[in-house]
């Protein structure tokens, strides 16, 4: 990969979006041996409320932590995609729940939609891994980490007695992306 | 062997350079954005024979450092905005009893409640004057999360030397964001111990300047016995009015940390050799400004970094020198222009500083610094 590459994570706070960010930037700054920093925002409150999570991956030294130029973009809810939308570049990834985000931002996107929260629940079988199964979507969109890397970080930070349903909720996600790509 | 490696937040890596330097006491009281350094700090000193405690607020919190640390242990606490006003009156008894201690405060919105979650750089004044009356102060101003843990040792290190407490300040953004860390091997960064006294419990004085400007601390419990109060003391400890007195700790307890500025203040120049733009900055916002700087290079302006590391003390003699040099200075900032001021105090008005000011909650991005030296003709 030649510089940087700006990734967002956004949702409602409560649907783990932080623990999405901080897997990607894991995968690469550990598994795959490139830079990564990972960082947030959030409102006061423990739970709803637009929260993001940004993640930035290079070859080089990352001075500017935050995103300058989104090149893909995760929304989960309508309010997180309306707010954290302004910046995606053009032909940058949005990736969106299709249940739940129906107004899309104007511009021209590279715009890939599945039923995240539904396939959690329903497929998955947890609706907890929401953010799981978006954040094997995003590795498959966006191509800066391995699949093998990520699954990795993946296992790395969740319980061992969830180890299952997380790699599970990962490859789900993946194969959606994926299917919902081409 | 490799060393160990961790994908790690800023407030993870402050706790471990603090049990790195040998931290055995914490004593705190939760509050965002510093939470983080009072959960590993609970999780971990356990484990080394250390103590934690939850105290009933910062006020205590403060004082239950001072105690720990004058029996000997190294001590840490952590907190934010609203905390760190609490703890002030402790932190100037700390200063005139000469008690070696850390304090990390994560800086969000002010005053008062201000905003929690949003970062900020404006408790930077009060890491030096929070507290009234004339005292020494040093405060670091780490912009990475290796820093941070790198810092919170030497922060450490500086307390135990020089007797004194020593404030750590990361912004919300270095505090919260993460990054990779390589720790240090054991004895790869010096670890400081305070000098412990070298004369019998009957000879001993607790402020014996006859050992130098820094006395050697004697730990309660040892057989050392001395009296401690925030009173203008003598040697012994035990208060005093005498003019002569006062006016000579006073001066001395100040002198610990300004005649060895040299030794305790560190920044870091990128490209500010040949800049007729050079702008200062620390913390979050400095990583901002070398992302600028690199910029305005490719587009021909001749622009440099000033990386603060420590704000306390301020480097005062070298700015000036930069100043003699340079168009202009830019000084980008989380606060309504706190170093801009400090700045503007050590150059003789050789150059204008030119401010970007934020306290939205929101950091201070490249473009902004980029279209400030623009302006510079």
């Amino acid at each position: 990969m030649a510089g940087r590459y700006e990734i967002r994570f956004s949702g409602a706070g409560g649907q783990g979006l932080i623990l999405a960010g901080v897997i990607m930037a894991e995968a690469a700054s550990i598994y795959q041996g490139i830079q990564a920093v990972q960082s947030q925002s959030y409102g006061p409150e423990a739970r709803g409320g637009a929260s993001k999570s940004e993640v930035i991956i290079s070859d080089t030294t990352i001075d500017y932590p935050k995103v300058t130029k989104c090149d893909a973009l995760l929304a989960l809810t309508q309010e997180a995609c309306d707010k954290y939308s302004h910046d995606l570049k053009e032909g940058g990834v949005l990736l969106i729940d299709s249940d739940l985000v129906l107004r899309e931002p104007p511009g021209n996107f590279n715009v890939v939609k599945f039923n995240i929260t539904n396939t959690a629940k329903n497929e998955v079988g947890r609706e907890i891994v929401t953010n799981i199964v978006a954040l094997g979507a995003m590795v498959a969109l966006t191509g800066v980490v391995s699949k093998e890397n990520a699954e990795k970080a993946v296992l790395s930070r969740v319980p061992e007695a969830f180890l299952e349903l997380n790699k599970k909720a990962f490859n789900i996600g993946y194969e959606k992306a994926m299917a919902a790509k081409s | 062997m490799a060393k160990k490696v961790a994908f790690m937040q800023g407030n993870e890596a402050a706790a471990h350079g603090a049990l790195y330097a040998g931290c055995k006491f914490f004593a705190g009281y939760p509050i965002t954005p510093s939470t983080e350094v009072a959960e590993v700090m609970s999780a971990e000193l356990p484990k080394v024979g250390g103590k934690f405690i939850q105290m009933e607020d910062e006020i205590g919190a403060m004082a239950a450092l001072i105690g720990a640390s004058l029996t000997g242990l190294k001590a840490l606490t952590s907190t934010s905005g609203p905390g760190l006003s609490l703890k002030q009156e402790n932190i100037g008894y700390a200063c005139i009893t000469e008690v070696p201690c850390v304090i990390v405060n994560v800086m969000r919105g002010g005053p008062s409640t201000g905003m929690p979650t949003g970062p900020s750089q404006s408790d930077v004044m009060c890491a030096k004057w929070g507290t009234h009356g004339d005292h020494p102060a040093i405060c670091l101003v780490p912009a990475s999360v290796q820093e941070l843990f790198e810092e919170t040792v030497r922060a450490f290190n500086l307390a135990e030397k020089y007797r004194t407490p020593v404030m750590i300040m990361p912004d919300e953004i270095v505090a919260h964001m993460r990054e990779r860390i390589v720790f240090p091997e054991p004895g790869e960064i010096p670890v400081v111990d305070r000098t412990a006294p070298s004369v019998t419990p009957d000879k001993y004085k607790p402020y014996d300047t006859s050992f130098g400007d820094v006395p050697p601390l004697a730990a309660f419990g040892s057989g050392y016995k001395f009296h401690v109060t925030g009173l203008n003391k003598m040697q012994d400890g035990f208060p005093t009015t005498k003019a002569e007195i006062v006016q000579a700790e006073e001066e001395r307890q100040v002198r610990k940390v300004e005649a060895n500025k040299a030794e305790i203040m560190k920044w870091e120049e990128y490209l500010v050799d040949d800049a007729d733009v050079v702008v200062v900055a620390f913390g979050s916002t400095s990583r901002s400004a070398r992302f600028a700087v690199d910029q305005a290079r490719k587009q021909g302006i001749k622009a440099g970094l000033f990386r603060l590391i420590t704000f306390w003390p301020f480097p005062e003699e070298r700015l000036l020198e930069i100043s003699k040099k340079v168009k202009a200075f830019i000084s980008p900032e989380m606060n309504l222009g706190m170093c801009a001021g400090v700045i503007k105090g050590c150059i003789e008005g050789n150059a204008p500083v030119l401010g970007i000011f934020r306290v939205d909650g929101e950091p201070i991005n490249p473009d902004q610094i980029l279209d400030k030296m623009k302006e510079v003709k």
